[in-house]
């Protein structure tokens, strides 16, 4: 189909452009050149002068210990995920009665529930628990909140399986074990993937659980890393944007390395 | 082709009852993991919350029962009736700025054009940073002493501290929440209207339907599905709104941005008064929930439909 160009359309967007890109580049630009030039010139100024001083001084600091933990409560988080999602997701697009709608119900209300509501009484709950300060203590409640999207899509993503293929080793003696292991992992491997990256970026992103369930700095997440900065380097904006650029970069790493399924999930997101 | 359709879904379930007799199904106890999991995390504290709602706890000691006092404070407190004001302003704001924008972005980001693939691309960019690094960085940005409104007065005003005024502080933080979000709900609707069938088009353009008809009249309605997830995300994510408020605004100036979670951390965390907090955590509870009860039934979410259906 021939398209006309829409200028009105291009127009708009080279506006957002600006808008998503200024502040961006007034951070980028910021980071890398020193303080001194910075509070007589502002955050929009052109640098005149290139220095990585101030990424020196946020990665010898406690920002990429708190990058590691970050990484350690999102690995495991996924893990968690995976392990019963999964075999939920399965449950509800092959299982038959009443109670595999009740499950799909249960979870799709999940949904609304919002973790701030509820942070008393997990606070509560984690320190039952003995968890109080260490990674389970943010893994298990952060994993809990990503079940019900992460069912809603793997659910969608079962469901596409073709039914004949299920019926076919059914017929060929298969139980359900071998079914999922055999065929809806490997087909609905886009879904699983999706749910893993979507998972992961909630769990970097991660605020309130850790902020109310660990206060150390051998726990501490980098989101609760980059806010410090607020407070203690006021002072020092180009090393808060420094120390904000760092913390973006496991999250490229993640997009650069899962884009395919990152995409293909917001595809399935919106239904079909 | 109505006719075709019916016959077709008649085909289908006469399959189903087929197999319904199958082996190789899998039975309840494949979910129960994740089902106790989920309760105990998440629906178990709901209950709780609620029984905390009416007890006098300091966050060590035992919770002692005390009756509604804890609600009859709430009641009477005019800084909760603030608050959720706040509360939905900031929704409304949100929802008002994200959804167009989003919607827009997402249908010409779809297009075919290269130039408009690379320049999506920068579009995502903030989906790399966290809610806290981005407030952490527009904090920077928005400081009158060191950020933007020092170069530039002429846009901010005053004496450029305008993060620091009742409505500057709520126009800032609608404003960085949607430079976050809008980049994901754009990625939503680019995903889903680079699934309309381009056939729908080319039968619009042989009847000669211009292009904002063509947009009104196909773009729209298949995207439906979408509208609905994406502003659902953004009521339950605009009601729940808090690491962007505690580190953009800390609730100010004053108490004048303190949202209805913002406030119960507050109670909660600040002056250790869990019972009060638990209370507030009801209503905002009930607010989600209700909210997202009644999305789900005016738009017929859980049994969602196909916008393919009689293609």
């Amino acid at each position: 189909m021939k398209r006309r160009p829409n200028y009105l359309a291009g127009a708009a967007a080279v506006c957002w452009l600006l808008i998503i890109g200024t502040p961006l580049y007034a951070m980028l630009a910021t980071a890398v050149r020193p303080k001194e030039q910075y509070v007589d010139s502002g955050p929009l100024a052109l640098p005149t002068s290139l220095t990585f001083d101030n990424f020196r001084t946020v990665l010898a600091g406690d920002v990429p210990r708190y990058i590691l933990n970050t990484t350690i409560v999102a690995a495991a988080t996924v893990i968690v995920v995976l392990a019963l999602s999964v075999p939920v997701g399965y449950a509800v697009v092959r299982g038959r009665g009443l109670w595999s709608t009740g499950v799909f119900r249960l979870f799709l209300l999940g949904l609304a529930i919002p973790s701030q509501a509820v942070i008393i009484p997990v606070f509560l709950l984690i320190n039952q628990l003995g968890l109080y300060d260490t990674y389970w203590a943010v893994i298990l409640p952060t994993a809990a909140f990503s079940l019900p999207v992460s069912v809603l899509v793997l659910v969608g993503g079962m469901r596409d399986i073709n039914k004949e293929l299920f019926e076919s080793m059914a017929m060929d003696g298969a139980g359900p074990g071998r079914i999922l292991f055999q065929l809806v992992i490997p087909l609905a491997r886009g879904s699983i993937s999706t749910v893993a990256v979507f998972t992961a970026l909630g769990a970097w992103n991660g605020f309130l659980f850790p902020l109310i369930l660990t206060q150390s700095a051998s726990t501490k997440v980098i989101t609760l890393g980059v806010y410090d900065f607020i407070g203690q380097y006021q002072v020092n904006p180009p090393e808060v944007f420094a120390a904000v650029l760092v913390s973006a970069l496991p999250i490229l790493a993640i997009y650069l390395l899962a884009r395919k399924s990152l995409l293909r999930g917001l595809a399935g997101a919106g239904g079909k | 082709m109505a006719a075709l359709a019916s016959t077709d879904r008649l085909a289908r379930t006469s399959s189903a009852h087929r197999t319904s007799s199958a082996t190789g199904r899998p039975g309840a106890t494949w979910a129960l993991p994740g089902l106790l999991f989920f309760l105990l995390f998440a629906v178990v504290p709901m209950a709780a919350v609620a029984y905390l709602s009416f007890t006098d706890w300091d966050g060590l000691g035992t919770p002692r029962l005390n009756g509604g006092a804890n609600w009859s404070r709430l009641v009477h407190d005019p800084a909760i009736v603030h608050a959720t004001v706040v509360t939905f302003v900031l929704l409304i704001g949100n929802i008002v700025v994200q959804a167009p924008i989003a919607i827009l972005l997402g249908v010409w980001s779809a297009g075919p054009e290269r130039n408009r693939a690379a320049l999506s691309t920068i579009f995502f960019v903030p989906l790399l940073l966290s809610t806290a690094a981005t407030a952490v960085m527009w904090r920077q940005l928005l400081d009158p002493n060191f950020g933007v409104p020092a170069t530039l007065p002429w846009l901010f005003g005053g004496d450029g501290n305008f993060v620091g005024t009742s409505n500057g502080a709520i126009v800032c933080l609608v404003a960085v929440t949607s430079w976050q979000f809008i980049p994901f709900h754009t990625l939503l609707f680019q995903a889903s209207a680079r699934a309309i069938p381009v056939t729908l088009y080319q039968a619009a353009e042989i009847d000669g339907a211009g292009r904002f008809r063509q947009f009104r009249s196909i773009t729209l309605p298949q995207l439906r599905n979408t509208i609905i997830t994406s502003s659902t995300l953004m009521v339950v994510g605009g009601l729940t709104a808090f690491d962007i408020v505690l580190v953009l605004t800390n609730g100010g100036p004053g108490t004048d941005t303190a949202t209805l979670p913002f406030r119960m951390y507050q109670e909660g965390f600040s002056s250790y008064d869990m019972g009060y907090a638990s209370a507030i955590a009801v209503v905002l509870l009930a607010l989600s929930t209700g909210i997202s009860l009644l999305l789900v039934r005016v738009t017929g979410y859980d049994k969602m439909q196909s916008t393919l259906e009689g293609l």
